[in-house]
């Protein structure tokens, strides 16, 4: 087969399985598992052939416009560049190991059919995503990727958190999609086409008239989907879906798309520099503040969703410096050790029964019961501080040396400011990656107080695929930042000396500080009790997760914090740690700028239709009941009455008709 | 044709007009009184008296097969068949105050109206037509069974049918349903919902074993 | 002898029976009503007859032959007609016109009976039945 017909078959084997299992989940169960597992192993496999076909030379494109479609044509088009083919492998791996793990994870769910289907359906549309080479085709995989992460968020839809939460994905995600899509117009009007290489002709061409615009309006789909500030607030309360979704969602596929998007149409932004600071600034206000928000979150999965928005703070910081591959390279390693970190999380809220990182910190022997989790955590939140050699300091290093090459100014690419903001930012996020980093470990797994419970060991799926991610979150960025280059744009990604002490020495001290802090805190949290665990201990992960975030806010008062004087992260903010707890009221601020306006809105209008127009609609009945009213009275069913008026009427008609006649 | 088509004047009266007039006067007052008598059986005889003077009417117009036939079927038949049926339904005898509804003008009126109209135009179109009625009678038995069984021979045998009909139908209709008296068909509906109509629907059931012998007769 | 006389005593007798079918409440002097307004057209019918067979020499009679034609159809109409009446006096114990009002919307409730109703309406069958025995 020819490598564009295994390109086609990549996203097209998970959407058939998800069709297939969408169709046979009730009536064939027995079919649900391989339905779900298969496609994805398959597109895997092909997309690694294809990869390897590719090998970072020429960029393989082909094109069919299936039909014609008005003025700017609509083909169903390929672009496989090195960044397509690599990114489709890790978006291939990470769901395969969620669907692997997930047979696991939710085994005796009843909606585990359509959950299975619906992964498969989002593994295919980000696969659309990455392998188009047509805008408009791109946009259909990103909005099914919408339509499908509302329905896996909302998968607890019993809960309302669940419910909220699945709601608020969709909606941040449209408010960003409505300027996305008006600039994917403005864009193809500029350039006459939605194929991707006629954009970037048009670009290199400086034929675009509106860059700023243009870049502007796509940045804000971008920060909807990729999860940036301002539009952020979706991700941290997506944790209430299953922790396979979001390590899905998270690692490789929707947070993924919007980076990947950037990183594709790279020159249309670079082309207004207005547009490469807003994104550098977008992206250092995202990575501080969501560095500070993770160290005050309670429950484990809000801080890994914290980390992933910081995380994607470094790519589009790495965007905003012009580096694509830094990018996309960080995009990969994160994936890995993002995935494996969710996975590892749903581990541990399964063994502890609970979700709270205040519980587990009164839990021992917890990483006895799963040393699996322990140690593949161990190397995934090592990567992510970015200690070398774990594949987090590379991608890492390659964004940061990115940001200082541009401080020394010799670039055409983008405004020296930008490096400055992104660089600056970068160090510091790293100080406090390190901090939530370490925090994470030392409360989950270094625990004080009863033993945790023993549930026996955690499903063989479950703890396979994560020392299968552990083996990229360990070498993939030492192994491959030689090699990727010629993948890339050919920038060199090796890490430069003065980025990598500089970055892993604020990481060291920040893993130290808040050691010192947990130290200092220690004979605390023995004295202070707190914490709550699952009523149903045997069931399911999914079911235990369910009833872990659902007991939340009843057991500590709110869904992110937890009271907890023992807290190093309460001890390192200080009073900074009650603004950061709720995301810095951000939401309380899209509260009072958007919902309440809106519902005072909706309320004005019901009050107009119930007061206002309906008054207007009785008025035209009234007349017409009067009328009916009054013929009604003529109704009298004396049937004299009728034909008398019947003969009067043919009399007249007689009458009339004879004058008539007769000329009279 | 020389004969009618010869002037006559408007007021010419012959003998035969003169005995049409008057009869026709007779026949109408007696018509005005069936329709205005507060008296139902009266009502009947004075149609009796209507019927028998169109009667001679066809004679005038020497029609005397349909004269004699007017006489057989209406004044026999037809004027029995509403007597009995004025009994059946238990007509009062004497003045009955409210014989005519509450109609009654806006009836007159229509038909005055129409007599009106009907009267200008008749007169407008036939003042100078004038009928011979000399010579042969145009409506002799023999001429009109000839012309009967000659040229109408096909709907003369329909009518029979027709008739045959009439007869089954009124016996159906005439005939008590089984269960009638537990349950009125034709009235079940309105039983439901008014006590008025219960009372009514309770009556019939005495009034039916009263004269049996009466309806059976009716059949 | 004119045309017009007998044409006119027809519709004067028309008119009469058409004002007895709007006028009379009882249904049987409804019936008696028709009946002249059909012997109006019978006489019509033999008039103008007599007058075509002299004047256009017709002699096909189709005046006279309609007009027994009516009279066997009229003798028809009055058999189930009466059969009518009297199935609905057995029904609701009255034959007045103005009383079978079951198409009129409301025909129960005792106060709708319109404006031709003298006599209270409360029980007036009942009353009018007993009244006529």
């Amino acid at each position: 087969m020819t490598t564009t017909t295994l390109a086609v078959l990549v996203p097209l084997l998970p959407f058939l399985g998800a069709a297939a299992g969408l169709l046979l989940g009730h009536t064939a169960p027995g079919f649900v598992r391989p339905l779900a597992v298969l496609p994805t192993l398959a597109a895997l496999v092909l997309a690694a052939i294809v990869a390897v076909r590719q090998g970072g030379d020429a960029t393989v494109t082909a094109a069919t416009e299936l039909t014609p479609t008005g003025s700017v044509p609509i083909e169903l088009a390929l672009y496989i560049d090195g960044f397509a083919a690599l990114v489709a492998v890790l978006v291939g791996l990470v769901a395969t190991c969620v669907q692997i793990y997930s047979t696991g994870y939710l085994r005796e769910d009843p909606r585990y059919p359509s959950y299975a289907a619906l992964v498969s359906l989002f593994t295919s549309a980000m696969f659309l995503v990455v392998y188009s080479g047509d805008l408009i085709v791109l946009l259909v995989g990103w909005e099914v990727m919408g339509i499908c992460s509302y329905f896996l968020v909302g998968h607890y839809w019993e809960t309302p958190e669940a419910r909220a939460a699945s709601l608020k994905a969709f909606l941040v995600t449209k408010l960003g999609d409505v300027p996305f899509l008006i600039g994917l117009f403005a864009l193809a009007t500029d350039a006459g086409s939605f194929r991707i290489t006629r954009v970037l002709a048009t670009v290199a061409h400086g034929g675009l008239d509106h860059p700023t615009l243009v870049a502007l309006l796509l940045l804000a789909g971008v920060a909807g989907k990729s999860a940036q500030f301002p539009l952020h607030t979706w991700l941290p309360d997506a944790m209430a879906g299953p922790t396979p979704v979001s390590a899905l969602i998270h690692a490789a596929t929707m947070v993924a798309a919007g980076v990947y998007f950037i990183a594709r149409l790279l020159p249309v932004f670079e082309a207004s520099s207005a547009a490469m600071v807003t994104l550098a600034v977008m992206a250092a206000v995202t990575m501080v503040g969501s560095g500070l928000a993770a160290l005050a979150q309670d429950d484990i999965k809000r801080v890994l969703a914290y980390s992933t928005i910081g995380q994607l703070g470094y790519m589009t910081g790495a965007l905003a410096v012009g580096d694509r591959g830094a990018a996309v390279f960080h995009l990969l390693s994160h994936g890995a050790f993002k995935a494996l970190l969710f996975l590892a999380a749903g581990v541990i809220i399964h063994a502890s029964g609970t979700n709270s990182l205040a519980a587990m910190s009164r839990m021992s022997h917890l990483r006895d019961r799963i040393p699996d989790a322990y140690w593949t955590m161990t190397v995934a939140l090592l990567a992510l501080a970015a200690i070398p050699p774990f594949s987090g300091f590379f991608s890492k290093e390659s964004v940061l040396g990115a940001a200082e090459h541009i401080t020394a100014g010799h670039t055409e690419h983008a405004p020296g400011a930008t490096g400055w903001i992104v660089l600056v930012a970068g160090l510091l996020t790293a100080l406090l990656t390190a901090a939530y980093a370490t925090r994470l470990w030392l409360l989950a797994f270094h625990g004080r107080g009863t033993e945790a419970p023993d549930h026996g060991r955690q499903p063989r799926t479950m703890t396979v695929v994560l020392w299968v991610l552990a083996v990229p979150s360990l070498a993939l960025g030492g192994l491959a930042y030689r090699s990727l280059p010629d993948w890339f744009d050919g920038n060199d990604l090796a890490p430069t000396l003065t980025t990598s002490v500089l970055g892993t020495g604020v990481a060291l001290a920040g893993g130290l500080v808040t050691y010192a802090a947990w130290r200092h805190l220690t004979g605390l949290a023995a004295r202070v009790p707190l914490g709550a665990v699952a009523a149903h201990p045997e069931g399911d992960a999914g079911l235990v997760e369910a009833e872990a975030i659902a007991t939340h806010a009843p057991a500590y008062g709110d869904t992110a914090s937890a009271p907890d004087p023992a807290d190093p992260g309460r001890l390192l903010l200080g009073p900074l740690h009650r603004h950061a707890a709720v995301g810095f009221h951000l939401d309380a601020v899209y509260r009072a700028l958007f919902v309440r306006p809106v519902q005072a809105g909706a309320s004005l209008v019901r009050f107009l239709d119930r007061e206002v127009v309906d008054t207007y609609v009785q008025g035209a009945g009234a007349l017409p009941r009067l009328l009916g009213a009054a013929v009604r009275r003529a109704q009298t069913g004396n049937l004299q009455t009728y034909v008398s008026a019947l003969l009067a009427g043919t009399v007249v008609l007689a009458v009339a008709a004879l004058l008539v006649a007769s000329g009279a | 044709m020389t004969l009618a088509q010869a002037p006559h004047g408007f007021l010419s009266p012959t003998g035969v007009e003169i005995a049409f007039l008057l009869v026709g006067l007779v026949t109408f007052g007696a018509a005005l009184v069936t329709v205005t008598t507060r008296q139902l059986v009266h009502a009947a005889l004075w149609l009796v008296v209507t019927l028998g003077g169109l009667a001679v009417e066809y004679l005038l117009l020497t029609a005397e097969f349909i004269a004699w036939v007017q006489v057989l079927i209406y004044v026999g038949s037809v004027v029995v068949l509403l007597l009995f049926g004025l009994m059946l339904t238990k007509a009062p005898i004497g003045r009955s105050p409210d014989a005519d509804s509450g109609n009654r003008w806006a009836a007159l009126t229509v038909a005055v109206a129409a007599a009106a109209a009907l009267v200008w135009v008749v007169v407008d179109a036939f003042r100078a037509t004038w009928i011979d009625l000399d010579g042969p009678a145009a409506g002799s038995t023999e001429a009109t069974g000839a012309s009967l069984f000659q040229n109408w021979v096909l709907p003369f045998e329909a009518l029979s049918v027709l008739l045959l009909a009439a007869l089954v139908g009124a016996i159906v209709l005439s005939r008590r349903a089984k269960a009638e008296s537990s349950s009125p068909p034709m009235n079940s509906r309105a039983a439901t919902k008014s006590s008025r109509t219960v009372t009514e629907s309770s009556l019939p059931v005495p009034d039916s074993r009263e004269n049996p012998a009466e309806q059976e007769g009716t059949r | 002898m004119h045309l017009a006389y007998p044409a006119v005593l027809s519709a004067l007798l028309f008119c009469t029976g058409l004002y007895g079918v709007l006028a009379r409440r009882n249904a049987i002097l409804v019936l008696m009503s028709v009946e002249l307004m059909l012997n109006a057209v019978n006489l019509n019918l033999v008039a103008f007859d007599v007058w075509l067979s002299r004047t256009a020499e017709d002699t096909l009679h189709s005046g006279q032959a309609l007009t027994l034609f009516t009279i066997a159809i009229a003798a028809a109409e009055i058999g189930i007609g009466l059969a009518i009446v009297l199935a609905v006096h057995r029904n609701r114990g009255t034959a007045d016109i103005d009383r079978l009002r079951d198409t009129a919307e409301g025909h129960e409730s005792p106060a709708a009976d319109g404006p031709d109703s003298d006599t209270p309406a409360t029980g007036t069958a009942a009353e009018k039945a007993e009244a006529s025995a």
